[in-house]
């Protein structure tokens, strides 16, 4: 395999979110930047989603393995907050398998986030946008959760950030 | 500029956010409702993750790593408020705290995301909005509780009253606040403290609760420079329990 961003990028499409196991870290936007130097050394920059999630050490050391695995050996891998994170870097597959998960993704926004937002987020079960917010926490530090009075069930949404 | 004022910003900012982080863990299995459970279970998560961010900045700048600087300090050597130390008490003493202290925090992040040092403006540019979710969760309840039963206004009123003088304690002015300020690096205590004082009165102003007259209240300043009340070394004690048994341990 030739030693180029896009190649480690596909690779690293394998490493998913340990919470949310359908999403890769490249869909979630937490990949920030993939260097190659002259002499084959390869850095990945990582931004944590929120600050407190338990997971980042454990996606850092398994995009670390994962390079690893296909005899990328030589790497350096970084977590900072050089490109902070924000969730309109979800990818739109990551959306689609967010939704498929039974996790309502973010809704996209324009330079400032409102949180009112949140009052009527679409239902991930049944498209609904009858919905109220229970609590702007959940079950992870990246989830909020939801009622949708049409279908009459719980939801959790991965927050707007 | 003035490594020594940048240092003491950032402790005070990290020291906040660990301590009222313990605090918040607290409520762990003890909320009053199960959603209150997890929000300030999530609160302690986030902010110590955000006390980690600022630590790590400090360990950038030549100290200790973060987990020596969170778990070996006594409380002579943490720069927090005292209104963060203070123990959670009921429910309506750990919301009054949460709604004055993260109404400030946020005002802090937004100003700091402008700051000329850049390492700090990154992570509050970060930071700035995971606290925005804390200031919600807050106002929120400041604004249907604070507007319900009577027990309910009697309560939240009593703990106003009672945190305020320690609430104002947070704008304590540093030793280096006309440095930072004339460096573009913070806008100081004063800008943080007027912004903050219109925020929460348009919250309180929705309530049947009554802001004291703040000219009559001494502010309970020390704690920036390590000035404590009885409350603070036994948190930490209790904190750094498991770390001290054995500091080097791999987790």
């Amino acid at each position: 395999m030739e030693l180029t961003k896009e190649n480690i990028l596909t690779l690293l499409e394998e490493v998913k979110d340990p919470e949310i196991p359908v999403l890769s870290l490249v869909d979630l936007g937490v990949i920030t930047v993939v260097t190659i130097s002259d002499e084959g050394h390869v850095t990945v920059n990582m931004t944590p989603t929120f600050a407190g999630c338990p997971a980042m050490d454990y996606m850092k050391k398994d995009v670390e393995r994962t390079l690893d695995k296909y005899g990328i050996t030589n790497h350096t891998v970084i977590m900072s907050f050089d490109q902070p994170w924000d969730s309109n870097k979800l990818s739109e597959k990551g959306r689609q398998h967010l939704k498929e998960f039974g996790l309502a993704p973010p809704p996209k926004y324009d330079l400032i986030l409102d949180l009112d937002i949140l009052e009527h987020v679409k239902c991930p079960y049944c498209d609904s946008e009858n919905t109220d917010l229970r609590t702007p926490f959940g079950s992870t530090l990246c989830r909020s959760m939801h009622y949708c009075n049409d279908c009459r069930q719980m939801f959790e949404q991965f927050k707007p950030l | 500029m003035n490594e020594l004022a940048i240092k003491d910003l950032l402790y005070k900012l990290a020291d906040d956010q660990l301590i009222l982080g313990h605090r918040n863990s607290e409520w762990t299995g003890f909320g009053p409702i199960l959603e209150e459970d997890i929000a300030f279970s999530s609160m302690a998560q986030d902010k110590i993750g955000h006390s980690l961010a600022f630590y790590t900045l400090l360990q950038d700048l030549g100290e200790a790593d973060p987990d020596t600087v969170a778990f070996t300090r006594n409380a002579n050597q943490f720069h927090n408020s005292q209104l963060v130390e203070l123990p959670n008490g009921e429910y309506d003493f750990s919301l009054i705290r949460h709604f004055l202290y993260d109404n400030a925090e946020i005002i802090r992040f937004e100003m700091l995301s402008q700051s000329s040092y850049e390492p700090i403006a990154k992570v509050a540019t970060k930071l700035k909005g995971e606290v925005k979710y804390h200031v919600l969760h807050a106002n929120t309840w400041i604004k249907n509780l604070g507007s319900s039963t009577e027990e309910a206004i009697l309560r939240l009123q009593s703990s106003l009253t009672e945190a305020i003088p320690y609430a104002l304690s947070m704008f304590e002015p540093s030793k280096f606040e006309q440095e930072l300020i004339e460096s573009s690096v913070y806008a100081g205590e004063e800008a943080v403290k007027a912004e903050w004082l219109k925020r929460i009165q348009a919250v309180i102003e929705k309530t049947d609760l009554k802001l004291p007259d703040l000219h009559t209240i001494e502010p309970k300043f020390g704690g920036r420079h390590g000035e404590h009340t009885e409350h603070l070394q036994p948190l930490l004690d209790e904190m750094a329990e498991v770390f001290k048994i054995d500091p080097t341990a791999e987790w």
